[in-house]
């Protein structure tokens, strides 16, 4: 039975790329296609383009991406435990407090070191 | 094995078409008009009205419009990811719906890890805008979709917080499952307020809209990650968009306010006006709040709703286990 | 004979995008076919009835590492524009170690009596895995959240010195 689940699966995302592919394919099909050097401009108002496109140098996407790793770690690892703690008692909830607590600690430390400033 | 394969793949295939095609007509083309009819009437002005019997047509002229745009790809853009972006958004909101469960028995597969699910196939999106964003040699996409990123992964946070304070109530990740606890239990929305009012706030900020939109705002970055895509990409950015949209507010209805439950009419219909009340409540929380700053909303995410959220945890975990 | 076609296009799928990985010039899509890597390696572990860490090897691996790695791209020098160099000279030797190691495994593989685990597998992995960790794997359980605080110090450590 699983198995089947699972196969539904495979086929929405294999189905689903060709029907988010067929009104390309129409586009394809019925739209004219004059590619000319002024569209194909790289569109910043208006202006000619200039200078590499990437933006700057900045370890501030990389801090949050980084903290969100770690606490979706941590996440994971709720969910299993919320399912299963009702049944394991308190020693489960303590468990549980215990590892949050630790994280929290983290959370903290990343809030006074000042990585989750976007400024 | 016992199970007749060629069945259930043909069976697959038929609802993957059934659902998409719902999702493009009743998530974004109705979707769309229903913003723009909305926004209208909340500023006191009329909105499309023109185009078939009080303008329900505006959206399938759109669209046709949309269909014979040419196809403009910018120079020196990364054409197999460039393509790509808008079709792995799409299906990514596509993906979501197969654990909503519409009636008793209309869910088009319960998975055991329903809600687990729905958040890993809402992660994905997040790929999406990134490649586009890259992909479109363009420092306004490229910053667009960086902050979109950070912003979306963020929430993805308190999200998840708000999924498991109702896993824990209801004892299970299945979305079936969840919706039978509440019809023994009550609706989760009275037991679990915090936990909704994350949600929503979360959610909001998942899909990229008001007071969240930053990443797409015309004033500050054209048009963020999407500004180098023309005619039909754009269009199917915007399903993978609103059909993500629908599908919160599906999830929404589910996991807190009972899923199809409710006396007298058909299940299904219960779902419906549950699922556009919340989709109303999301679009009238667009046209009245002004957009929060980017550092407002990660302070947001990460200084409140995250501890609040955890903190809430512990509270349900406390109350359920002694 | 499903899970066979299964098992072969999943293969394919990974082990595709995985040379894509390794070999293309260009960076953006070299990170990006991870993620098709990734999500075959998900159906590699539903394939083993592994639902639960399928799950969550979308959601980290497809969903935040990725993320991560493409904002690390942005910090390097050379940013989206790097192009880096794919082969030297040591290509045929390099083919022929490749070859021999891959031979050898091959060998030490076949060969090998793999033991099996006796007993059936649950119907449902979450909630196992669940009474796994909060029972037997208590200290495993609690050691991962300061495995967890120390990455997570040494990481903001080392990134805000780069200041």
């Amino acid at each position: 039975m699983l198995l089947v689940d699972w196969l539904y699966v495979g086929v929405f995302v294999a189905v689903g790329l060709v029907m988010a592919a067929l009104p390309l394919g129409i586009v394809w099909l019925l739209a004219p296609q004059f590619p000319q050097a002024q569209k194909r401009l790289t569109y910043e108002s208006g202006v000619v383009p200039f200078g590499q496109a990437w933006a700057q140098f900045n370890v501030r996407y990389y801090l949050f991406a980084l903290v969100f790793v770690i606490f979706d770690v941590e996440v994971i690892y709720l969910y299993p435990w919320a399912i299963v703690f009702q049944r394991l008692g308190k020693f489960a909830f303590v468990e549980m407090l215990i590892f949050l607590i630790i994280l929290l600690i983290g959370l903290a430390y990343a809030w006074r070191k000042g990585a989750l400033e976007w400024a | 094995m016992g199970v007749n394969w060629p069945l259930e793949i043909g069976r697959a295939i038929a609802l993957t078409v059934v659902m998409f095609t719902f999702l493009a007509v009743v998530t974004a083309m109705l979707g769309v008009l229903l913003e723009r009819k909305i926004g209208g009437w909340i500023q006191s002005r009329l909105g499309p009205k023109h185009v078939g019997p009080q303008g329900l047509l505006q959206t399938v002229a759109d669209t046709i419009k949309l269909l014979q745009k040419e196809h403009i790809t910018p120079q020196a853009a990364d054409v197999v990811i460039f393509n790509a972006a808008p079709l792995i958004v799409a299906v990514a909101g596509l993906m979501d719906w197969l654990v909503i469960p519409f009636a008793p028995g209309a869910i088009v597969r319960d998975l055991n890890i329903g809600i687990l699910f729905f958040a890993a196939m809402a992660s994905m999106t997040v790929i999406g805008i990134l490649a586009g964003g890259f992909a479109s040699n363009n420092k306004y996409a490229l910053l667009g979709g960086l902050r979109s990123a950070a912003q979306m992964v963020s929430y993805e946070l308190p999200l998840a917080v708000g999924l498991i304070a109702v896993a824990m109530e209801a004892g299970t990740l299945s979305t079936v499952g969840i919706v039978n606890a509440q019809i023994r239990n009550g609706w989760y929305i009275l037991y679990q307020l915090p936990a909704f009012v994350i949600f929503m706030i979360a959610a909001t900020a998942e899909v990229n809209r008001v007071p969240f939109d930053l990443p797409e705002a015309e004033s500050e970055l054209v048009a963020g990650y999407f500004s180098e895509y023309t005619g039909m990409r754009f269009a199917l950015f915007q399903l993978g968009e609103y059909a993500e949209m629908f599908a919160m507010a599906a999830l929404a209805t589910t996991l807190f306010l009972g899923g199809w439950s409710g006396p007298i009419l058909p299940p299904v219909v219960w779902f419906f006006i549950k699922m556009y009340a919340i989709v109303f409540f999301f679009m009238w929380m667009r046209w009245t709040y002004p957009r929060l700053r980017l550092d407002q909303l990660l302070n947001l995410s990460w200084k409140l709703l995250l501890p609040a959220g955890l903190l809430w945890i512990l509270i349900t975990g406390y109350r359920i286990a002694f | 004979m499903g899970e066979l076609a299964a098992f072969i296009i999943l293969s394919v799928i990974t082990l595709a995008s995985a040379v894509v990985v390794v070999t293309s010039g260009n960076i953006v899509r070299s990170a990006l076919s991870l993620v098709p890597t990734f999500l075959g390696i998900t159906g590699l572990y539903i394939l083993l009835q592994a639902e639960f860490v399928a799950g969550i090897q979308v959601l980290i691996y497809a969903g935040a590492i990725t993320v991560l790695i493409l904002f690390v791209i942005m910090l390097t020098e050379g940013g989206t524009g790097l192009r880096t160099r794919q082969v030297n000279e040591q290509v045929p030797l390099g083919m022929l170690a490749a070859a021999v190691l891959a031979l050898i495994l091959i060998a030490v593989f076949s060969g090998t009596e793999w033991p099996k685990a006796s007993g059936s597998l649950p119907q449902y992995t979450a909630a196992p895995i669940g009474e796994a960790f909060l029972t037997s794997a208590v200290l495993i359980f609690e050691i991962t959240s300061l495995v967890l605080l120390v990455s997570l110090m040494g990481a903001i450590i080392i990134a805000r010195r780069e200041r």
